[in-house]
Parts: structure tokens; sequence; C-alpha cells
């Protein structure tokens, strides 16, 4: 026992350690204490510095008619984010119904009905869509996808044309469609990924509750799976849905850059990530396009933070039920 | 009975035709979707090898783009040397960073105010778009000139290192609450300080899921774009001074691709392949590490 | 008699009435099945002829010839990891979902092969009802849907959903105690209600067997009690097959025994004659508490 010691003996295991031999705890605590405090604070500074960039723009329009009035007009010095903001939405909404039920399709397919030889080597190729990079799809969408697939859109638009926002003359070349189309394809390895996760940690005796009670597979899926893991799998949505609100540049190449409202989604458009994207070049020298650059900036983080933190918020409440899709989603990378 | 369905023998009941068509209907439909996901990675795969690996030549890797738009146009040399360098140093910065904030969160914070608020923020940064990240280093290090130039390859690593964190950090912070609680103990009732405890059995036993979320986070790093056209810029020569402006992959892909000029059109698809191959590289050692150590038992 | 039933000679004799023989040693594999106590007709009356289970290249379960009689409790016991678990969940075919498992042998309901060629696993389990270790109600569903999940894979009508579930909770013993709040989470309910709920809910959709795989080994005595008598009460309307670790509650529920060890079916008995005189060595030596 070496209660009361002054001396240290092989260790420090005396229970008075010298000042000197915890310094390095305290500093390493000290340390990395700080260093997380700093990241609450560069996320304030962020904030305040992008809103006081912005405020030339505010200060002329008004917030409000900033973001709803619809009319963006460099030349003329007009700004009106309306058909930026309605192009983001607009494309990311169909960059989530065209993504999620593939994605959530191929998380119940490797998680139900995939043979467990071919599993891993699928679950590869799914995640391998997150490794090419945006500009990549961009310019494959741009020179393979869009002729490819004017002339199937035109089709669709004729016949369909009764479907709301649909009908349209001349089917553009670069439109909503095709950027919701290759945001799609981004968003489906993670949205894919989480919803694997969440789909895998079902209680197995909740599903042989629903098998033992004379269900097919599918009965089973619908009945025991797809309500436990709802939660976690619109979280996993949202974050697919908070990447498609600010995917740059693959989104300007194949949107036609049009800051007009279009009136079908075979019309060329925008978004406001794209528009920071092309214009900041020109806006080097004009200080008030400048401000409205930084506001559309402005805007575009208040609604990604909006759409994480209520996608954060969902997953967690399903992670209490036991399931950890976002750590898993984190540990992947995503 | 109707079509396809099950008769009833003795004591079974009848399965009607109607469920049995919807389960295989419900199937069909996953298989295909499966099938569906896959189809654009072939494709984009396929179609960026048809088109670039013509311009693949050792020129191609060892020349500097010379910018004359006739002429010999040179290789992307500087192209890839710049995201080396930029991507690089941004982990330097972004991974260590993002390990000590993870290991504050798990050893230090624990469920305090400030652990938890750090928590919160730092999972919304993962879904902040990386052109809002360029935005703010343009506007705090470029326009004000910061280091004594307006754009640099630094700021570029600046961006990208904002991006990187919150991905480090979290994966982190994943690997590190797998380490058993009876480890850490262990080590500390042996008397040793928290640090060394850190230093000495932590980190090593959560290293390779460590270094799986860097890697990871590096490979989503290489392959932005617009951070970098408002930091690093575009520019022809190699340079290895962060302090100027620099080239990188996805810029200059993005500046060949606009030029109508086929000899500058099959280089970006060229610089295409070679940015994939670089991310697709670092992604599968990545996965690779990470299946070995499940396999191991380790986190 | 049944058309349909298989006839094994020794059957015609003991239709005459006799005490059932006492059992056999399991080893020939189309042995006549080790009798309990002969029902009076041949409803609902399950036969495994031959039954052999693995789990891979595994052997779990060795060609086991068994009767479980209408209108009597048969209660399967024996050590951990013996295989009566496996032994079950090859009657209801819900050993062959864990991957890599197979079963061989017959099992025959009222004389129909349940791992026949033309027989659908869905059909199986809707006539076989299973009941769990761990009470696991739908934890996203309301009490009433809870019950009436299994019918509404047929579709059946509002009304009659109604009916039937009221029906089930009557049969369960659980009507009373959740009739005002039928709509309220599955999950609210105790432990043992929880699993009166699953009892209630395998019974919706009118089994002809009740598969009970420890059913009370997660519950306090007051619950397992509650479980025991509703046991009795049910046992005319469907064949219950109670597998428990728990050679007291064997000898407070079951009509007939089964002891298992190995993965093999060491003797089948009158429960009484079990406990009190069973034929083998290792029977003895089980209920009598000197290993397992």
């Amino acid at each position: 026992m070496e209660a009361g010691t002054q001396q240290t003996t092989g260790g420090g295991r005396s229970l008075d350690r010298s000042p000197l031999s915890r310094l390095p705890d305290r500093l390493v605590r000290v340390g990395l204490t700080a260093i997380s405090a700093a990241i609450l604070v560069l996320l304030g500074y962020f904030f305040i510095k992008l809103t006081i960039e912005a405020k030339p723009v505010f200060e002329k329009f008004g917030v409000l008619n900033f973001v709803f009035d619809n009319n963006w007009d460099v030349s003329k010095g007009i700004y009106g984010a309306l058909p930026l903001v309605v192009g983001t939405l607009i494309t990311s909404a169909l960059a989530l119904v065209m993504g999620v039920p593939i994605a959530v399709s191929v998380a119940l397919f490797l998680t139900e009905l995939c043979p467990r030889r071919l599993r891993g080597s699928l679950t590869i190729l799914v995640d391998l869509l997150a490794a090419v990079p945006s500009v990549v799809y961009g310019l494959w969408a741009f020179f393979f996808l869009i002729p490819k697939l004017k002339p199937a859109e035109q089709w669709f638009a004729d016949t369909f044309h009764f479907i709301p926002f649909v009908a349209t003359e001349n089917v553009a070349g670069p439109n909503y469609f095709i950027a919701g189309l290759i945001l799609a394809i981004m968003i489906l390895p993670i949205v894919s990924a989480i919803s694997r996760e969440v789909l895998s940690t079902v209680p197995p005796d909740q599903k042989e509750a629903a098998l033992a009670l004379g269900s097919t597979r599918w009965e089973m899926i619908r009945t025991a799976m797809l309500p436990y893991a709802r939660r976690g799998i619109v979280g996993g949505s949202m974050l697919g849905l908070g990447r498609a609100i600010g995917e740059t540049i693959a989104v300007t190449i194949v949107i036609g850059d049009n800051p007009i409202l279009g009136h079908s989604v075979f019309d060329q458009g925008y978004t406001l990530a794209a528009v920071i994207a092309n214009e900041f070049n020109e806006a080097a020298s004009d200080p008030l396009h400048r401000a409205a650059l930084i506001g559309a900036g402005l805007v575009l983080f208040v609604l990604t933070l909006l759409v994480n933190s209520i996608a954060r918020l969902m997953v967690l409440r399903s992670e209490r039920q036991g399931a950890r899709p976002m750590t898993a989603a984190a540990a992947e990378g995503l | 009975m109707e079509v396809g369905a099950l008769q009833p023998r003795g004591p079974l009941p009848p399965v009607s035709g109607r469920r049995r068509r919807a389960d295989r209907f419900a199937r069909s439909l996953l298989w295909l979707a499966t099938g569906v996901a896959i189809v654009p990675l072939v494709l984009v795969i396929y179609y960026i090898l048809s088109k670039g690996l013509g311009a693949l030549s050792v020129e191609f890797f060892t020349t500097d783009p010379t910018g004359d738009f006739f002429g010999a146009q040179g290789g992307v040399k500087s192209a890839i040397l710049g995201t080396i360098e930029i991507v690089g140093a941004a982990a330097l910065v972004a991974v260590p960073l993002g390990v000590g904030v993870a290991l504050y969160l798990t050893e230090y914070g624990g469920d305090g105010r400030l652990a938890r608020a750090v928590r919160f923020f730092v999972d919304v940064m993962t879904g902040v778009p990386s052109i809002v990240f360029g935005l703010f280093i343009y506007l705090t290090l470029v326009l004000a000139g910061v280091g004594g130039s307006s754009f640099a390859g630094w700021k570029g690593s600046a961006a990208l290192a904002l991006l990187m964190l919150p991905v480090v950090t979290r994966s982190a912070e994943v690997v590190l609450q797998l380490v058993p609680g009876s480890l850490r103990e262990a080590a500390l009732a042996l008397g040793a300080p928290r640090w060394k405890v850190i230093v000495r059995v932590i980190l090593p036993s959560a290293a390779s899921g460590i270094v799986t979320g860097s890697l990871l986070a590096i490979a989503r790093a290489a392959g932005e774009t617009a951070p970098l056209l408002f930091t690093a810029t575009i520019v022809k020569a190699t340079t290895f001074n962060l302090n100027e402006p620099m080239n990188s992959l996805p810029a200059q892909i993005f500046q060949d691709l606009k030029q109508p000029n086929d000899e500058l059109v099959q280089r970006a698809w060229g610089g295409a392949i070679t940015l994939v191959a670089m991310i697709l590289i670092v992604t599968l050692i990545a996965k690779l590490i990470q299946r070995r150590s499940r396999v191991q038992g380790a986190p | 008699m049944d058309p349909d039933r298989i006839d094994a000679p020794e059957q015609a004799e003991r239709e005459a009435g006799d005490r059932p023989a006492p059992s056999r040693s399991p080893a020939a594999p189309r042995a006549a099945a080790a009798p309990g106590r002969q029902p009076p007709t041949t409803k609902r009356q399950v036969e495994l002829r031959g039954l052999s289970a693995y789990y891979g290249d595994h052997l779990a379960v060795k060609n086991i010839g068994l009767y479980f009689s209408a209108a009597d409790v048969t209660a399967i016991i024996g050590p951990s990891g013996c295989g009566k678990s496996t032994m079950v969940r090859c009657v209801n075919r819900m050993h062959e979902e864990t991957p890599g498992a197979r079963a061989e042998g017959e099992v025959l309901l009222d004389g129909v092969d349940l791992y026949g060629p033309d027989v659908d696993v869905v059909a199986v389990r809707r006539a076989v009802g299973m009941v769990f270790q761990k009470p696991n109600p739908f934890p996203t569903m309301s009490i009433f849907d809870n019950v009436a999940s299994g019918l509404r894979f047929t579709g059946a009508e509002r009304g009659e959903t109604d009916d039937r579930v009221r029906k089930a909770l009557v049969e369960a013993g659980l009507w009373e105690e959740v009739k005002d709040r039928l709509g309220k989470p599955g999950l609210g309910l105790s432990g043992g209600q929880q699993q009166r709920l699953c009892i209630a809910r395998a019974l919706a959709v009118d089994p002809e067997v009740l598969l009970m795989d420890e059913p009370c080994s997660a519950l306090d005595p007051v619950a397992t009690l509650r479980i025991e008598e509703l046991i009795g009460e049910l046992k005319e309307r469907v064949t219950i097959v109670i597998v428990t670790h728990n050679m007291q509650q064997a000898a407070r529920v079951a009509d007939t025994t089964a002891f298992m060890l190995s993965g093999e079916l060491v003797e089948v008995a009158p429960t009484d004659k079990v406990f009190t005189n069973p034929d083998d060595e290792r029977t003895e030596q089980y209920v009598t508490g000197k290993f397992g």
C-alpha cells in the first residue's frame, strides 16, 4: 500500500502526484476542449460574416423581397432570388422522388433478398456511386444523358401533357429534370447506406412474429420492417435532400443556368448553388452583385442547416429504438 | 378459386393468388431497383474510359497544360500535383483537429452541454454545401488578401479542411466510442494519466477505423470543384508553393470541357479517368481496411 | 376413418381405447410415432416422422417420431441445447428461415405433410401458430392492430375483423383489461399482458396448433401462472405444444411430456409417468435434477 507517501514510485502510483506530472493531462484536456469550442465559434462567425457581407443587397431590397421576388436580372442590378430558390427546391424534390424509392428498394434488397455470396460485392458497387466526383457526373450527364434522353423527354411531355408542370413546347436540353435525375444518382449511396443500416437493425423477433402469422416475405417487410425503420429512412432521405440542395457543379452544368421560373420540369432553370458558382467571377467588380450572391449563399446555408437539423433529430429519435444509422453512416464518411 | 391460388389441403387454409402475385411482384421490383442503381455507375465508368483513354500518355502525366488553344496543349501534371498538394494539406489540418474534437467528445466531454452542442453542430456541419465553405473562405481569406496573396493553394486547402473536419470528427467519434470501456478502465486503474491512456491504448485500438474515416473524407474532398474555384482557382504551371494560385484536377477538367477543341475535351476526359481512379483507389483502400478490421473484431 | 390419414398399424389397435403403449426408441426412420393419449378424432393432430434438422452440416435434431394430440397439451423438456426449440420450429417451418438451416422428414398435420412439395409455407404458418420466448408485439401498432395483423394479410372486412379481434382477446384472457384502450400501443402493456397479446394475435387467425417456445421464461411468477391457466382453457380449441425448461411447469400444464437429449427423443409418456416412473434412465436422471 502506498497510501500517503510523498515519493512517486515507478509510474506515479502514490496518491499525491506532483503537479508537473498532471500538466500534460490538463493541457490535453484544455486543448481539446478549446478546439471543440472553437468549432462553435467558427460556425457562429460564419453565419455573421455571411450576413454582414450580404447586407447591401438586403438593405436595398429587403430580406423578404430578396428571397421571394421573381426577378434575377444582373444587367439591371435587380436581385430577386425566387427562381433560384424554386429551382433549388424543384431539383431537390425531383431528386428525392426519383432517388429515395430506388435507394430504399436497394437497401431492402441487400438486407432481405440478396444471396449471401453477392451481398458484399453489390454493396460495394452501390457505395462506389459516391466515389465519382460531381464534376464527372455533371459532364457525363451533359454529354451523354442529355442527348440520349431528350427524345424520351419530349415524348413524355407530349403524351402526359395534362399533368401539371410537364407540358412544354420544346424540351430544353439542360433542364430541371436532368438536374434532378443526376442529383438522384448522387444521393442514392447515402440514402441507401443509412436505410440499409436501419433495416438491418430491425429486431429478428419482429420479423419472426410476422412470418409466424403466415405472411409472405413482402407482407413481412411491409408489416415488421418498414414501419419500424420508417423514421430512420425518412431521416436518411432528408440527409440526401440536404446534399441535393447544396450540390453545385453537377447542377450548374445541366440545368441551363437560366434565372427564370420554368413552367415545366423540362425547362431550363437555376439554383442557388449554381448561380454562385457561375456568377461570382463577374461579381468580383460589382459590390451589389457580390452581396446578392452572398445573400444567395446565406439562404442556401440556412436551408441546409434547417434540413439537416431536422434530419438528424429524426434519425436520433429512431436511434433510441436501437438502430444506429447515423453512427454507421458517419463511420462510412457520409 | 382465383387464378394462382393455393387450394386448401386438409387443415391448411388457401393462400390467395393475389398475395402470391404481390409477393413475387414486390420481389422483382427490388431486384430491378438494384439493377437500376448500378447502371449509372457502369455507364459513367464506361463513358469516361471510352472518351478519355486516348488522352492518357506519358506526356499527359508529365507536362503542364500550356493554355494554348492551338498546337501543343500539354498534359495535366500541374492539376494532378495540385490536387495532391491541396487535399494533402487539408488532410494534414483536418484529420488531427477532427480526431482531437472526437477525443474531446468521447473522453472528456461526455454528456455535458458543450459536448452536446458541439456534437449537434458538427453533425449539422456535415450537411453544409461545399460551395458555402468556399464562399466563406473567399470572403475571409481571399478578399482580405491574407498571407499576401489573393488566390492561393492553401486557401483552397482551408475550404476543403472545413469540409473534411466534421466528417473526420463524426467517423472518429463512432470508432472511439466502440473502444470497450473495460479497456479504458483497466488502463486508468493502473494509474496511467488520461492522456497516456489515450495515446497508448485508445488511439491504437481505434486506429484502423480512424484511418478509414479519414481516407473516405479525403476521397470526398478530392472530388470537390466548387470551393476551389473561389480559392485556389486554376492556373497552368505546377507550383509547390501553397501560397500561390494552384491548379487542381476538378478545376482543370471543368475548364477543358468548356472548350470547343476536341483534343482539349479528350484531355478533360483523361483527367476525369485520372481523378476517378485516384478517388476509387483511396475509397477501396479505406473499405479494405474497414473490412479487415471488422473480420479481426476490432472496431 | 378419415381417408386422408395415413395409418400406422399400431394406431388401429390403440383406437380400441387401450392404454397407450410406452415410448419406443425412435431409431427406425419410419417408426410409428411414439404415442400420446389417443384423441377421439383425428383433427388437429400433428405427427412428426423421421424429422431431422440441420444447421449447415450440424445435425441438431435427430430423426424424431412423435405425436401431438388434439385436446392435449404436450410439453417438451430437456437441457439447454438439446434441440427442443429447433424441433418445434420445424413444425411451423420457421426453422428454415435461419440461413443455412434445413429440415428432413415429414411433419403431418391431420395427415397432410407440411413439407410436401406443393405446400405453401405461408399456409403452414397460418395453421400452426407460434408464441415466442420474449413477447414481441409489433411496436408501431396499437393493441387492436397487433391482434388484427395476421387477419390483415388476407384482407378480412372491417366488421369481421372487429369480431375476430374481440374473440381472440377474450380467448387470451386479455379482453377485460384492454377493451377500453384498444387503440393504445401494444408496448404499453406489462410483460405478462404483452405475452397474452401475442397469444391473442396468434389465435386470431384460427390456427389448428399453437406452438409455445418457453413462453413464460421472461415473465414473473404471477404472469406465468396466468398463462398456465390460459393454456388449460385453450387446449380444447388448439393443439398445444409447449417447450419449457421448467419441469414444474410441465408437470402443471401438460398431459403428455416428451424428454429430449442431444437432439434425440428419449422418452414420451403421460406427464405423471415421466416424472414419477420414467422408463429411461436418462429421463429419470434429468427429472430428478442430476443434470441439466
